[in-house]
């Protein structure tokens, strides 16, 4: 069976995108950024997945306001990187995996969570810059990626509950692929950060590791935190962070979607990695990556 | 009954929710447009005219033809949406957010350089934050203007 073997967190900043694309790597403004994500990139080599499940949003890219979803899963073969003003990012097109985004289209749904299915679609900075902080510049990326996009455009966003126990419906209908393939979950976005008014430039470092602390550690705590909260306290922006946790609710030590109470959960998921780093352009950027156990 | 909008006492934050998208469809959609290169050239041929295809209200296209991006979130812009009008600029996010503060791009810059702007003081409207109607503009950007 298919199951589901790590997540990994990473803010998703288009800066770090054209930083990349344009060789800037090595300048002194990115280049404590990019050291903090070598560790990562060799993690990948060491533990590449068959199929990534990657969690972002699309930023006024394939979704105008003639169409709202709150969960789109891509269901097509293949989904082009967007051209979101600047011209498509020079990176790899994305090659889908439909059979298993049908599949957990079809749990999911079944488990009360109503997505939008799609396929036909393009791509924006959401997705790509997580792959190319993780992968750097291959030629083709190296395994199929299950782009699953999450409105946190207009709100109200989906609260972090529903989210997280998203993510339980998702590991259940992983375990239920009858393939057997090595999935990793990815949730992107985040952390604090405003890029409207007046308290455009808000960050808060103390707010942020706190809250990492807990998703880690604590994650139903971590998805009990109001929208509220990550406005007033992680930006307008900041809201993101739901979409971690999705991730997060997919990992072994929390309860599967429909288990009876009390039946068994895995051990806690082992910290490979974690990150963080100001600014990113306008943005905190936050990164971890949880193995799970045995 | 009102609907609970506990997000609404947040200084120099205008949250966009359904209220805010309704109010600025067209605005949002006119900014669509111009992700494609022929729309962005008709636009900078003439912007009042490319303006007036849309059923924006006056006040959004006197908004968008100031590029107040402030005033176009009022009458219902969204962010992600009115930096394609930047980007037809050619104008860095960046440079954007710095308008909506009074600050040049060099000091907005240097602010987030030095960890951003402080949650202190900007949680709540009446406080004395940075970003308290009180203390806005805050930048060069306003001083120059005004000299």
């Amino acid at each position: 069976m298919a199951r589901i073997t790590a997540s990994v967190f990473t803010s998703h900043v288009p800066a770090i995108g054209a930083a990349i694309d344009l060789g800037k790597t090595h300048e002194p403004y990115w280049q404590p950024l990019f050291k903090g994500y070598e560790p990562s990139k060799q993690w990948m080599k060491d533990n590449k997945p068959d199929v990534i499940f990657l969690v972002y949003n699309d930023h006024a890219t394939a979704f105008s306001l003639d169409l709202i979803p709150t969960f789109a899963i891509g269901t097509a073969a293949e989904f082009n990187p967007a051209d979101e003003g600047w011209g498509p990012r020079p990176v790899p097109k994305v090659v889908g995996h439909p059979e298993l985004a049908s599949h957990i289209a079809q749990s999911v749904i079944q488990d009360d969570f109503d997505l939008t299915i799609v396929n036909r679609m393009d791509v924006d900075h959401g997705l790509t810059v997580p792959l190319s902080l993780m992968c750097g510049q291959p030629d083709a990326w190296p395994c199929p990626v299950i782009p699953f996009a999450v409105n946190v455009v207009q709100y109200p966003v989906p609260s972090g509950r529903r989210c997280f126990n998203l993510g339980r419906a998702i590991r259940k209908a992983v375990e239920s692929f009858d393939a057997d393939l090595n999935v990793q979950i990815w949730g992107t976005g985040g952390m604090s950060h405003q890029l409207q008014g007046a308290r455009a430039g808000l960050i808060n470092r103390e707010w942020d590791n706190a809250w990492l602390d807990r998703m880690i550690d604590d994650p139903e705590a971590a998805a009990a935190t109001p929208h509220i909260d990550y406005v007033r306290e992680a930006g307008s922006e900041g809201i993101e962070l739901v979409m971690w946790l999705i991730a997060r609710g997919a990992m072994a030590d929390v309860p599967a979607f429909g288990a009876p109470e009390g039946a068994p959960v895995g051990p806690k998921p082992r910290l490979a990695h974690r990150f963080y780093h100001v600014p990113a352009s306008n943005t905190a950027v936050g990164h971890a990556i949880l193995e799970n156990q045995g | 009954m009102a609907l609970d909008k506990p997000y609404q006492d947040i200084p120099g934050t205008i949250i966009f929710d359904a209220e805010q998208s309704r109010r600025g469809y067209w605005l949002n959609q006119f900014c669509m447009s111009l992700m494609k290169a022929e729309n962005r050239e008709r636009f900078k041929a003439d912007e009042r005219a490319y303006l007036d295809e849309w059923a924006m209200t006056e006040e959004q296209k006197q908004a968008v033809l100031a590029r107040d991006l402030n005033w176009c979130m009022r009458t219902g812009g969204n962010i992600y949406f009115l930096a394609k009008i930047g980007a037809t600029d050619g104008k860095s996010f960046q440079y954007m957010a710095a308008t909506m503060t009074g600050m040049t791009q060099e000091e907005y810059m240097q602010m987030m350089l030095s960890g951003g702007r402080s949650a202190e003081g900007n949680r709540y409207i009446g406080e004395n934050g940075d970003a308290q109607a009180q203390n806005q503009p805050q930048g060069k950007s306003h001083s120059n203007k005004e000299a």
